[in-house]
Parts: structure tokens; C-alpha cells; sequence
């Protein structure tokens, strides 16, 4: 949910990386946390077990600059990618206005990205959203790994529509900030055309 | 969207103010903030420079929605009230008309009862503001059918947020 204040001229909205679990959701926002100026970032709060794993969710906020006057302030939420943790995924999707899929590119892992994407439809659907409507975006990680499916057969079997689907190295930035930017030009979007 | 889109005024936020004022006065809070379930903030009081308002209010909601979904394992509609103690400072938050959380933080110089008492009475008002944000919100979308200003960006003015 877009909330706009006039009050203090901004727009804020919520992006969530959603994804199975260990395929670099929390990464991508930390590399967005080291490389974003101190003036244009808060607090990194990450909810992580003691082995580093996301228990509840990491949450960023970020300042991009302003757009007709208003400030432009993007909270980047990542869930939990543990199966398990079905519960906290659902809250965190709670007024969401924009949705970054973070694929895990190894073979391996091939079931689990086919698993979450379904999770996150069910999800979705429990808030009254729909993958097709919501704004969204296709990001393939870990591209550097010798296990990494090629990227057409991942597109074959995770792109949805027409989302813009981006290749990553979470822990070097590859794709990283062009993945971030596609979606939140895709939210925009979709606030001037709603 | 499923939800409708939330349009803070000027008018509105003095309006919260006013009751976020009184209330830190009245119940001899340190700070008091008025947030959404999303975890934006809409409105505080006190002097909140040496807080980090936004993580604040983050995780306040992602508290109330975890107590939400506790709530429902046990069958309870809600929790609507949880309260914080802490060695100095402890933290009473309330859901607000169903859409909003009310955070009120205070330390020795106040007590849980007057909080409560004070945080009661201005609930309703606040309850009372926020319906009529939420209405005044939705009979504008049914009218314009769009969230002016917004409806007038360019892809200019979204290209240019990334040069």
C-alpha cells in the first residue's frame, strides 16, 4: 500500500525480495547498504538466527531523490526463505508494492525456486494480490557458480509474463542495483497508471 | 491493489499531532508515534531526534503482525494491546482502528496505568481521524480514479531518479 504524505512531501513504498532459502536475498540488500550513501539510507535491521539465517525479515530504507517534489523513500524487506517459515512470509507481504524474486541459478536448487514461486502466489492471493498485477521482477543469482543452469532454460521455467529478468552475483553487486531499479521504475509505473 | 492507497494531508497530520501532543503531555510519555500496519510513520511527539523513528516503526509493525498471527493460532481475533518493559524505558503499543499502531514509550516518570488511561481516551480520537483518512481516500479514488499528483509522472521524472 503506497502510503503518500503530504505532510512531509514524501512517497513511501515496500519492496519485497521474496526467494528460497540461501539464494542471496539478504546479500542483495546488504551490498545495497554498503554502496548507498549515508544521507540516502536509515538502519540495516536484519532478524537473523545465530547462523546468519533470516528468521523474521531484513529490512532497509532507502532514498532515491525526489519526483515531482516529493521524496522518493523505498523500504526494501527481504522474507525468510526457510520452507518453515510460511507464517512470516505471509506478514511481510502485507501491503506490498513491489516483489523481487531472487532465483537461485543451481540445478539443485531448481525445485526450491519452482517451490517459492508457488508460495508466493498462495501468498499473494491471501492479500488479495495477484502475481500478474503486482509489480515484479526476475532476478537470477549466483550466475558465477559452475552448477548454474543456463539462463535460458531458467527464464523457460521461472519467467512468469513479461517481467524484466536480471543475471546476479549478489556478493559483487553483479545485477544488483539494475535489479532494484526495474522494480522500482515498475512500481512507479504502477502508481501512475492505477 | 487490494488495499487502498493511504493519502496523508497536512490537515490530517496536524490532526494527529494535536492528539499525539496532548497524550505525551498527558500521560508523561517520552515519545509517542502513530504508524501504519505496513510500519510507515504518520505522526509523533516528544522530542524524537535521538531515535531512529524509521527502524522504530518498522519493527513495531512487524511486532503487531507477529502477535497477529499468534493471536489467530489461538483462535483470538487480536492482541490489541502489547506492552514492553525495560529496564528504563518501556513501550505500550495499541492497533488503532484496525489500521494503524499507536507506540507510546515511557520510563519511570510515568506508570503503565496512567499510560493505559491516556492511551484509551485517545484512541477514539485517533480511531475517529483514521476512519475518516480511509474515507475521504476511497471516495477520492472512486472520483478521480487515480492518485493525483502521481498520475501526471513521466517516465522522464523516473529516468532522471536513477541518473
Amino acid at each position: 500500500m503506497t502510503f503518500i504524505n503530504y505532510a512531509a512531501r514524501e512517497i513511501n513504498c515496500k519492496i519485497v525480495y521474496y526467494g528460497p532459502g540461501l539464494g542471496g536475498k539478504t546479500t542483495n540488500i546488504q551490498f545495497i547498504y554498503d554502496k548507498t550513501g549515508t544521507g540516502s539510507k536509515g538502519k540495516l535491521i536484519s532478524l537473523a538466527t545465530e547462523s546468519e539465517r533470516t528468521l523474521f525479515f531484513d529490512f532497509l530504507p532507502i532514498e532515491l531523490g525526489t519526483i515531482r517534489g516529493f521524496r522518493t523513500r523505498f523500504h526494501l524487506y527481504t522474507v525468510p526463505g526457510q520452507v518453515f517459515y510460511d507464517a512470516s512470509r505471509k506478514l511481510i507481504l502485507k501491503g506490498v508494492d513491489g516483489v523481487v524474486f531472487v532465483a537461485d541459478s543451481q540445478e539443485a536448487r531448481m525445485d526450491a525456486n519452482v517451490e517459492s514461486i508457488r508460495n508466493l502466489r498462495e501468498n499473494l492471493k491471501e492479500h488479495g494480490y495477484t502475481m500478474e498485477r503486482v509489480p515484479y521482477v526476475l532476478q537470477l543469482n549466483k550466475r558465477d557458480l559452475p552448477t548454474a543452469v543456463p539462463t535460458a532454460d531458467l527464464v523457460s521455467a521461472l519467467r512468469l509474463n513479461e517481467e524484466p529478468v536480471f543475471e546476479a552475483v549478489a556478493p559483487k553487486g553483479v545485477g544488483v542495483f539494475e535489479t532494484l531499479k526495474a522494480v522500482v521504475k515498475s512500481v512507479l509505473v504502477d502508481l501512475k497508471n492505477r | 491493489m487490494a488495499v487502498s492507497d493511504l493519502v496523508l494531508l497536512e490537515a490530517d497530520h496536524a490532526r494527529f499531532t494535536t492528539v499525539l501532543q496532548r497524550l505525551c503531555k498527558d500521560a508523561n510519555a517520552r515519545f509517542v508515534f502513530l504508524i501504519d500496519k505496513n510500519g510507515q510513520q504518520l505522526a509523533s511527539a516528544g522530542d524524537v531526534s535521538a531515535l531512529d523513528p524509521t527502524s522504530l516503526a518498522s519493527l513495531a509493525a512487524g511486532n503487531v503482525a507477529a502477535t497477529d498471527g499468534l493471536a489467530k493460532l489461538l483462535g483470538e481475533r487480536e492482541f490489541s494491546i502489547l506492552f514492553h518493559e525495560g529496564e528504563h524505558d518501556n513501550l505500550h503499543i495499541n492497533v488503532v482502528g484496525g489500521k494503524t499502531i499507536l507506540l507510546v514509550i515511557f520510563d519511570e516518570r510515568s506508570s503503565l496505568g496512567l499510560v493505559r488511561l491516556r492511551v484509551k481516551k485517545a484512541t477514539a480520537e485517533l480511531a475517529g481521524i483514521v476512519h475518516d483518512i480511509t474515507t475521504r481516500s476511497q471516495a477520492q479514488r472512486a472520483a478521480v480514479g487515480s492518485l493525483a499528483p502521481f498520475a501526471e509522472i513521466t517516465d522522464d521524472d523516473i529516468d532522471a531518479l536513477f541518473s
